[in-house]
């Protein structure tokens, strides 16, 4: 087993309680004190009717965290799972932070990585707690107390954890408790655990921000700039008030927009529709799609970067007169939307000395500084009730906040005293900003005797990071990491690679959509890759492997997933049209096969076999059910999605022409799980990079077409 | 003006206009949140509700229309296919973020109550104004026919 145990308290970053028994103090303020809830520590809760409570500090968007955090509790504490119950954790960057970033917030695949010893610390630590309790109450030895299924038991004694825990909340755990060797565990890395959100979400019970319903709440919608970089310089809203419902419409203090207040959603909806509003555009994004592509493909003659270690694109050039074959490619990729099934919203309200925001909220540890700053609050005056996400694929994870910053406003124009729940519809969803960047890349492979010997690859891309928060951690000399990430760290042995950014600019707000920059350069990396094999008169597979053939553990494991997913899926199996990708990203690495059928000239996705390596397996239903998600994820946006311009304005509104993947182009899909005794890494986002190379590698396969405009519809695909 | 209505078996009475959308006299008037609004215009699915027993898109069914009916919604969903259907999508695991599922299971209570065991067209040509960001269709589809199964007995 070489997963580290780091020496980090599973308190550190997450302030001590010690062991004191915090009743009436606990996040939700949900259990009064005569409910007898004692908090163990910040991570587990007993009740007094002995079922453990874990408090889940990531936000559960859909991928797993409040089971899977709640595993490793289980584990450590042997609690009964069918029992056991997940609380959302407030906002609180003292005893909440990610472990990785330093502050609460959920993204970059980390949740189950940053808490794997934490998590478990905290079920150690209470499981100390308990036994001692026993072990005291029947005069006997701590070791011979055992646990199961929630049980304390030695001899004849038996008693469950709320018969325990008033003792167990008094008494102090060790600086370190002892986890289990992971040869004892009886939950972690095991099939047949069931999802803990899985009932509420099919009896229509869990709570969304858009269910939140607070008394005296007002619905606000607001108008903003159709093109981005717009300002507000007058509306009229004397339409507005024939709609029912109607309360009042001001104009947001920053210029973005106008606030439409009504008595509900509906009510809003038509109000907004009926203000008419005038915008200043002078430094506004006034550029068409065609305009904005051939200005970032213009960026590419010569790259403000050269960012590939050891790059050096005079070399480069030279390999390339050497070379005997070349190819030239050229990509283009659209911004995306990320629609996630809620639209965004969320609601605050007036508190004793601040606000609360009730919220899917991705990035507390963010929005309460953000919303203090604008609100002249201090943040621990900004409360946050994280609610259940309807999906965020990134969306809510907004460096500055955006949509609770327009709340704070919307609020504060309003008088600050009425609580206000800020929605979004579709269309303000689709065409609101905060895009996967549009980017173009150009490559020159240069071969000689079938081997490459150079590679010359530049991207413009408008950086994600520059001017946020994460800025001083991300950004590099210059180089946000994101914008080059799974191409200038490529782990193919590659000689004569270099690699040139160039930040384009443009006031179209962008932002990170699943997989951030892997999503675009792992598709051009293995399509590149794919192209390079063929002109070497390679199998794909193969051609991967030879060079992946260093030895360094990335290339031994993506060897791995590379080899299991080809071996799975029959590759070379004659008469199946096939194609492959692999790449590393958030840790993880995942190779995927994918097949498919001609019927008319059209594509069929019929299947696609996925191997991923993310380390020690937690819960694997769990990162199949993320493989299968960001499988199509990406390949919905692959084969047709687009966010383009014109004249500034986006083309796109909603559903219809922002199609989203149905159930009728879903492949079969088959994963399989490596496994490996490392640390966990992510799952959330690995899965997405290879899946677009793949389908369009197999489209080379079957059609000889080469994919490199995107969505694959603006290439001439069609599909079934 | 009110109109009468007949929700989950039981009579509400409704102070709204009468081109107010169903979903939003369900969860702004009558605080039934469990159907869910995802794009306003009949293209997502996650509003689905029954009338009379049928599924329909609430966003763009009107007050007005539902004068009369009975609406069922995920709250007060049941008989034999809701059982089966709500019990395989918890055996599979079906939802991730959850959000589109309320919809979801409507349509597929839909179709096995008329189709009580699909194939996969069948499955794909009833669920395929359904969508689902987190892409959870492939344990949909297996979710319908183990749901199938569970009503055979």
């Amino acid at each position: 087993m070489t997963i580290q145990t780091s020496r980090r308290s599973f308190l550190k970053g997450a302030a001590a309680t010690g062991a004191a028994l915090f009743i009436g103090v606990n996040a939700k303020g949900a259990f009064a004190a005569a409910s007898g809830v004692a908090d163990l520590n910040p991570f587990v809760r007993i009740a007094p009717d002995g079922i453990v409570h874990v408090v889940i500090k990531h936000f559960e968007m859909g991928q797993g965290t409040t089971t899977g955090l709640a595993t490793l509790v289980a584990e450590e504490l042997d609690a009964d799972w069918e029992t056991l119950a997940v609380d959302l954790a407030p906002g609180d960057s003292n005893r909440y932070a990610n472990l990785f970033f330093g502050t609460q917030g959920t993204g970059g695949s980390t949740a189950i990585a940053n808490s794997f010893m934490q998590y478990r610390q905290a079920g150690a630590a209470a499981r100390e707690v308990l036994v001692a309790a026993a072990a005291n109450t029947w005069g006997v030895a701590p070791a011979d107390v055992t646990i199961e299924k929630g049980i304390l038991k030695a001899g004849t004694n038996s008693a469950h954890f709320g018969e325990m825990v008033a003792k167990a909340a008094t008494l102090t755990p060790s600086e370190e408790p002892t986890v289990k060797d992971p040869a004892q565990f009886t939950l972690i890395g095991k099939d047949g655990l069931r999802r803990k959100d899985s009932r509420g979400k099919t009896i229509g019970q869990t709570t969304f921000a858009m269910d939140v319903k607070v008394p005296g709440q007002v619905t606000a919608m607001i108008l903003r700039s159709p093109r981005f970089g717009g300002t507000l310089v007058s509306f009229d809203a004397s339409d507005a008030a024939d709609i029912n419902g109607f309360i009042d419409a001001k104009a947001l203090p920053n210029g973005s927009g106008v606030a439409v207040y009504a008595k509900n959603t509906w009510s809003a909806m038509q109000a907004r529709d009926m203000i008419e509003a005038e915008w200043d555009f002078s430094a506004a994004e006034n550029r068409s799609t065609d305009e904005m592509i051939a200005y970032h493909q213009g960026l590419l003659d010569k790259p403000t970067y050269q960012v590939r270690e050891g790059g050096d694109f005079a070399a480069t050039g030279k390999a390339l007169e050497a070379a005997d074959t070349m190819l030239e490619i050229d990509y283009v990729f659209p911004n995306l939307a990320h629609a996630p099934m809620e639209p965004l919203n969320c609601v605050i309200e007036p508190t004793a000395n601040g606000v609360k925001f009730y919220d899917g909220a991705q990035f507390p540890g963010i929005t309460q500084p953000v919303v203090a700053s604008v609100l002249d609050l201090k943040p621990e005056q900004v409360e946050v009730e994280t609610v259940y996400a309807g999906g965020s694929f990134g969306r809510r994870a907004t460096p500055l906040s955006d949509y609770q910053v327009e709340a704070a406003l919307a609020f504060t124009t309003l008088g600050g005293q009425t609580p206000v729940k800020l929605v979004w519809n579709r269309e303000d969803d689709v065409r609101g900003g905060y895009y996967r960047p549009m980017a173009a890349q150009r490559a020159k492979i240069g071969l000689k005797d079938g081997k490459i010997v150079g590679w010359d690859h530049r991207i413009a891309v408008k950086s994600i990071l520059k001017g946020g928060p994460f800025e001083s951690v991300l950004v590099h000399n210059g180089v946000d990491d994101v914008s080059v990430e799974g191409i200038k760290d490529s782990h193919y042995d590659i000689p004569g690679m270099a690699v040139g950014l160039t930040d384009a600019e443009t006031p179209v707000t962008v932002l990170w959509w699943r997989s951030v920059g892997h999503s675009q350069n792992a598709y051009s990396m293995e399509t590149l890759m794919d192209a390079a094999a063929v002109a070497a008169g390679a199998d794909p597979v193969q051609f991967r492997l030879d060079h992946l053939a260093g030895g360094t553990p990335d290339q031994v494991r993506l060897s791995g997933v590379l080899s299991l997913a080809a071996e799975k899926a029959g590759w070379g199996t004659p008469g199946k049209h096939m194609g492959v990708a692999v790449h590393k990203s958030f840790n993880s690495y995942v190779a995927e096969v994918a097949e498919i059928s001609v019927q008319d000239g059209a594509i069929k996705l019929e299947k696609i076999t996925c191997a991923v390596d993310c380390g020690l397996a937690v819960n694997p239903d769990i990162i199949r059910a993320q493989m299968e998600g960001g499988i199509g994820y990406g390949l919905g946006a692959i084969m047709r999605n687009k966010i383009t311009f014109t004249e500034g304005e986006v083309d796109q509104s909603n559903f219809p022409d922002y199609e989203p993947l149905r159930i009728t182009d879903m492949p079969d899909i088959e994963v399989h799980i490596v496994a490996s005794a490392e640390a966990p890494t992510g799952v959330g986002e690995p899965g997405l990079p290879p899946a677009g190379p793949a389908l369009a590698n197999a489209i080379f396969a079957a059609t000889g077409t080469r994919v490199t405009t995107l969505p694959m519809t603006d290439s001439g695909i069609e599909f079934v | 003006m009110a109109t009468n209505l007949k929700i989950n078996g039981k009579e509400v009475s409704v102070d709204a206009d009468a081109d107010t959308p169903l979903l939003w006299v369900l969860r702004d008037d009558l605080d039934l949140t469990g159907t869910k609004f995802g794009c306003g215009v009949a293209s997502c699915g996650a509003c689905t509700v029954h009338v009379d027993g049928v599924a329909m898109r609430s966003c763009q069914t009107y007050l007005s229309d539902v004068e009369g009916t009975e609406i069922t919604t995920i709250e007060g969903v049941s008989g034999k296919a809701a059982k089966a259907v709500q019990t395989a999508w918890r055996d599979l695991d079906v939802v991730l973020c959850g959000y589109c599922q309320s919809g979801q299971i409507m349509q597929a209570v839909d179709l096995l109550a008329s189709t009580p065991k699909p194939t996969n067209d069948d499955i794909d040509a009833a669920m395929a104004g359904n969508a689902c960001r987190c892409a959870t269709y492939h344990r949909i589809r297996a979710a319908i026919h183990h749901a199938a199964e569970i009503m055979e007995g």
